[in-house]
C-alpha cells in the first residue's frame, strides 16, 4: 500500500494541482478573465443568495392555453365557412369547445369536412401523424370543435418555448448582467436576474402579455345599452383603464395587431408634452392600417392592450404613413416599458408568477462574509485539533484537507456550478468529514501497531484496511447527496453539489495524496516506531 | 510533543449492557418526538406552507416594532408574524398564504411595500404560491423516502440483510428524533431542513457503517467469540475514531452555528442536534446492539463466505494481483 511508482506519484501530484488551479479563473478580475483562452473561461457562479438578485418562476396556465386555442378555432371556423360559402347561424365559444350551428341542416356534412381541416397532427405532419390536436364532431345541425388534451399539452410546451424567447428580449432591455431564463418542467419558466434592487418592475415586464390590437369601435349601440342587453354579434365589451373604467363596444375583428409593428419608442407628444409611444408598422401592417382608416374615416377605433382600451381616437383622415403614436396618460417609465414590451412582442398566453425569491445586495454581502468567517474558523479549529491529536500525521491530514477544499472549488469552477450559502456550509461540513478518512486510517494504524506489528507494516496495514471502510461509508453519504441534488432546488441544490463533490474528492485524496505523503515520509525516515 | 489522546488505548467498556437502558430511553424519546410531531406539529416555513416572507432593515435605529405592527395590521392580510431579529433594526415579516390563488400572493408584497415605504432596506423577499409549496412538500417527502430506499438497497448488497435492517431502523430513529426536536423547539421546517435531514441520514449511516464494517471483520476473524463480546470489542476498537471524528465535525458545525449567518442558522442547529447528539449515540447504542436481536451470529458470516466461495469456484478463477510488499 505504501509503494508508488515515480510516474504514479507524479500523476497524483500534477492532477491534484491542476484541479486546484482551475479555481484561478474565478478569482481574476472580469477583464483578465476575458483575456483567457476559451477553455479556461470557466468560473464559479455566485448564487443569488450571495450576490443578490431575483429568482422568479412563471407558469403557463393550461386554461389560458385553452382559451387562446378556442379563440383561434372560433376565428378560423368563421373564415373557413365563409370561404366555403356555407351559411351558419352562430359560431361561439361555449365551455371548452367552439359550437358551430349551420343554417341549412343538409350543409352539416360539408361543414364538418371543411372544419376537420382545423385538426392538425400533434407535432406537425412530419411527426408521423399520430393523434390530432382537435376533435371535430357533428350532431344534428351543430358541430362541436374541441381541442384535445394531448393537443393542449403540446401547445402549452410550445407556448413556454415562445414565451422564453420573448422574455429574453424583454429582460435584455433592462440591461442587467447575465440573466438566466430556463424552462422548468412542462409549463414553467425559471427566471434568474442577478443584482436587481427592486423586482417589481421586472415582474411588471414579465407579467404582461402585451397583446396590442387595433380594432374598430362599434357605434351602432350605446355601450350602456349593450351592457344591459347583449352586445351585437361579433363584438366584445372592453373597458378603459380610467377611474372609473369606461366601457366600449369593440369589434372582435382585428384591423392590425402587435405582430405587425417593426419598432416602438418612447417619446413626447409635441403639442401636449405628455409621454407617448410612437410606433411603426411593417409593410403589411401599414397597408392594412391604411385600408382600414381609409374605409372608416369619421369612426373611432380603439388601441387595445391586453383587453384594456388604452385610447379610442376618431379617425380624422386616412393614416397612410405606416406610423403612429399611442397616448394614454402614461408616466415616462410607463411609456418606456410599453415601448420595451411592444418591441419584444406579445407573449402567446399570460404568465403567472408562482414563486419569487429576492435577496437584496446587502444581505448577499453579509452572507458571503458570514460564510467566509465560518469556513475559516471551522478550518482553523479542525486543523489545530488534528495537529494536536496526530502531530506530524495531523499536518499531513491538514494538507490533504486543504488540497481537498481546493479541488472542490476547482471542480465547481470546471462545472460552472453555482455556489450558494448552503453550498459553503457543504464545504465546511466536508472539512469535518474529510478529516474522518484520515482519522480512520490513523486509528487503524495505531491499532495495528498495538497488535504488535512493526511501524512500516502497521502503517501499510492501516491504510489497506481503512480504505475499504472509507469507500463503504462515503458511498452511502454520496447517495444521500445525489438524492438531494435531484429533489432540491436553488440553494439546497447548491448544498448537494458541494457536498457531493466533497465526498468524491475526500475519497480521492484519502486514496492518493494522504497515502503518498505517508509513503514519502516512511521512505525518508524509516521509522522504528509509529509516531501517533 | 505529547499528543492528545481522548480515548485511552485498550478501553473496554461494556456497551452491550447499556442496551437495557438505551433501548427504553430511545423508545421513550421516539414516542415523545412522535407525540410532539402530531400535537405541536412542525413549524412549516413558507416553502411548504406558501405565503410571503420579508426581511426588512430600518437604518439608524428607526425601527419601531409597534408602528410596523399597526401598519401591517391595517392591511388586513390575515395571519401576520412580526419578529425582530438581531440588534441591527431588522424585522422578519411573515404573511400567511392569502385566499384567492397565485395572484393574491403576489399582491401582498406590493401592499407591504407601500405600507412600510421606501426608507427601509428590503433585504429579502420570498413569495411561494400554493401550487409550488404543495410540490416542494411532496418533493421533500419523496426525496427522504428515495434516499432511505437507495441506501437500504446499497447496504443489502454490501452487507447482510440484518445489517441493512439494523441500519435503517437506527436511521429511522435518528430522523424521528430530529423531527421531534424541530417540532418542540419550533425550528423553521423548510427546504434547507430537508437538506439537513438528508445529511444527518448520510452522516449517521456513515458512522454506523464504520462500526458495522468492523463487526463484519471481527465476525470473520473470531468465529468462536460470543456475539455480545464481539460487538463490544468492535465498538471499543472504533471508539477512538468515533470520538475524534465527532469532535472535528462538532468543531466544523459549531463555527457554522456561531458565524454562518441567519440564512443557514436553522440548518446548522438541526445538523448539530442530529449529527452530534443523535447520530453517534445511535451507531453505538442502537444500531450495534440491534444486531443481536436481528440474529447476527458468527455463523452468519461463515455461511455467507461459503456461498461466496462456491460462487467463485463456479465462475472464473480469481485474478487478483498479488499484494505488493
Amino acid at each position: 500500500m505504501l509503494y508508488f511508482s515515480r510516474w504514479k506519484a507524479l500523476a497524483i501530484v500534477v492532477l491534484s494541482a491542476i484541479i486546484c488551479l482551475m479555481v484561478v479563473p474565478s478569482l481574476l478580475s472580469p477583464t483578465a478573465f476575458e483575456k483567457l483562452p476559451g477553455f479556461l473561461q470557466r468560473k464559479i457562479v455566485l448564487g443569488l443568495d450571495l450576490q443578490g438578485g431575483s429568482y422568479i418562476v412563471l407558469e403557463v396556465q393550461q386554461n389560458d392555453v385553452r382559451q387562446m386555442r378556442l379563440t383561434q378555432l372560433r376565428d378560423d371556423s368563421r373564415r373557413l365557412l365563409r370561404d366555403a360559402k356555407i351559411g351558419f347561424s352562430n359560431v361561439a365559444i361555449q365551455g371548452d369547445a367552439v359550437i358551430v350551428r349551420v343554417r341549412e341542416a343538409n350543409d352539416g356534412d360539408a361543414a364538418l369536412a371543411k372544419l376537420r381541416e382545423l385538426a392538425q397532427p400533434i407535432g406537425g405532419v412530419m411527426a408521423g401523424g399520430g393523434q390530432l390536436d382537435t376533435d371535430v364532431s357533428l350532431s344534428g345541425d351543430t358541430i362541436r370543435i374541441a381541442p384535445s388534451a394531448a393537443g393542449l399539452q403540446a401547445r402549452t410546451i410550445q407556448a413556454v418555448s415562445q414565451s422564453i424567447e420573448i422574455i429574453r428580449k424583454r429582460i435584455d432591455q433592462l440591461g442587467t448582467t447575465e440573466p438566466s431564463i430556463q424552462r422548468q418542467g412542462a409549463d414553467r419558466i425559471q427566471v434568474q436576474v442577478p443584482g436587481l434592487q427592486d423586482p417589481s418592475r421586472l415582474k411588471a415586464l414579465l407579467g404582461q402579455t402585451a397583446q396590442l390590437t387595433f380594432r374598430l369601435v362599434d357605434t351602432s349601440v350605446n355601450a350602456q345599452q349593450a351592457l344591459q342587453g347583449r352586445p351585437p354579434a361579433g363584438t366584445d365589451i372592453l373597458y378603459s383603464q380610467d377611474n372609473p373604467p369606461q366601457p366600449y363596444v369593440i369589434e372582435q375583428r382585428v384591423l392590425v395587431a402587435g405582430e405587425d409593428l417593426t419598432d416602438a419608442q418612447p417619446s413626447f407628444d409635441p403639442q401636449t408634452r405628455e409621454p407617448v409611444v410612437t410606433f411603426r408598422f411593417n409593410t403589411n401592417g401599414a397597408r392594412r392600417f391604411a385600408e382600414a382608416t381609409q374605409a372608416n374615416v369619421g369612426r373611432p377605433f380603439a388601441i387595445i392592450l391586453d383587453n384594456h382600451v388604452i385610447s379610442a381616437p376618431v379617425i380624422r383622415e386616412p393614416i397612410l404613413g405606416g406610423s403612429g403614436q399611442i397616448s394614454g396618460n402614461f408616466s415616462v417609465q410607463q411609456a418606456n416599458d410599453l415601448a420595451i414590451l411592444l418591441r419584444a412582442g406579445a407573449l402567446p398566453v399570460p404568465l403567472q408568477v408562482v414563486e419569487e425569491r429576492t435577496v437584496g445586495p446587502g444581505l448577499g454581502a453579509d452572507s458571503i462574509q458570514a460564510g467566509l468567517v465560518a469556513s475559516i474558523v471551522g478550518a482553523v479549529l479542525v486543523a489545530l485539533f488534528m495537529i494536536a491529536t496526530y502531530g506530524l500525521f495531523g499536518v499531513i491530514a491538514v494538507v490533504a484537507v486543504a488540497v481537498n477544499v481546493g479541488m472542490i472549488f476547482g471542480i465547481l469552477a470546471m462545472l460552472g456550478a453555482t455556489l450558494t450559502l448552503p453550498g459553503i456550509a457543504g464545504v465546511v461540513l466536508t472539512v469535518g468529514i474529510a478529516v474522518d478518512s484520515n482519522v480512520l486510517i490513523y486509528e487503524r494504524i495505531r491499532e495495528e501497531a498495538r497488535a504488535g506489528r512493526s511501524a512500516i507494516s502497521a502503517i501499510d496495514a492501516g491504510f489497506s484496511r481503512a480504505l475499504a471502510t472509507i469507500l463503504d461509508s462515503n458511498i452511502t453519504t454520496f447517495i444521500a447527496a445525489a438524492v438531494l441534488f435531484y429533489v432540491g432546488s436553488g440553494p439546497v441544490r447548491g448544498f448537494a453539489i458541494t457536498f457531493g463533490i466533497g465526498i468524491v474528492t475526500t475519497v480521492f485524496t484519502a486514496f492518493t495524496l494522504t497515502r503518498l505523503m505517508a509513503a514519502v515520509w516512511v521512505r525518508w525516515k524509516r521509522p522504528q516506531r509509529v509516531p501517533i | 510533543m505529547r499528543l492528545l489522546r481522548i480515548v485511552p488505548d485498550d478501553t473496554k467498556f461494556d456497551f452491550m449492557r447499556f442496551r437495557r437502558i438505551s433501548f427504553p430511553i430511545s423508545a421513550l424519546l421516539s414516542i415523545v418526538a412522535l407525540v410532539a410531531f402530531m400535537t405541536v406539529g412542525l413549524n412549516f416555513g413558507i416553502d411548504f406552507k406558501g405565503g410571503t416572507l420579508l426581511e426588512v432593515r430600518y437604518p439608524n435605529n428607526t425601527l419601531n416594532i409597534a408602528d410596523v405592527r399597526s401598519k401591517l395590521e391595517s392591511l388586513e392580510l390575515g395571519e401576520v408574524q412580526i419578529q425582530e431579529i438581531g440588534s441591527d433594526g431588522e424585522v422578519l415579516i411573515r404573511v400567511a398564504q392569502q385566499p384567492g390563488g397565485e395572484q393574491a400572493q403576489q399582491a401582498v408584497v406590493g401592499k407591504v411595500r407601500t405600507a412600510l415605504g421606501d426608507a427601509v432596506e428590503y433585504r429579502r423577499v420570498e413569495v411561494v404560491g400554493p401550487r409550488v409549496s404543495q410540490e416542494l412538500l411532496s418533493y421533500g417527502i419523496v426525496g427522504l423516502i428515495a434516499a432511505v430506499f437507495c441506501i437500504l438497497v446499497y447496504l443489502w448488497f454490501r452487507f447482510e440483510w440484518q445489517f441493512a435492517l439494523g441500519a435503517s431502523i437506527a436511521n429511522f430513529h435518528d430522523i424521528v428524533l430530529t423531527i421531534g426536536f424541530m417540532a418542540i423547539f419550533r425550528i423553521d421546517f423548510d427546504l434547507t431542513s430537508v437538506a439537513a435531514l438528508l445529511t444527518i441520514l448520510g452522516y449517521s449511516l456513515n458512522d454506523t457503517i464504520v462500526i458495522y464494517d468492523r463487526i463484519r471483520e471481527m465476525l470473520r476473524r473470531y468465529k468462536k467469540m460470543p456475539i455480545d463480546e464481539l460487538l463490544n470489542a468492535s465498538i471499543n476498537s472504533t471508539l477512538s475514531r468515533s470520538v475524534i471524528t465527532h469532535v472535528t465535525v462538532t468543531l466544523a458545525l459549531l463555527s457554522l452555528v456561531l458565524f454562518g449567518g441567519r440564512a443557514i442558522h436553522s440548518f446548522s442547529v438541526t445538523m448539530m442536534f442530529g449529527v452530534v447528539l443523535v447520530g453517534t449515540y445511535t451507531s453505538i447504542f442502537i444500531a450495534s446492539p440491534l444486531l443481536i436481536y436481528l440474529g447476527v451470529t458468527t455463523r452468519t458470516m461463515a455461511e455467507k463466505d461459503a456461498e461466496a466461495k462456491t460462487a467463485k469456484a463456479e465462475g472464473k478463477p480469481a485474478t487478483g494481483k498479488p499484494a505488493r510488499p
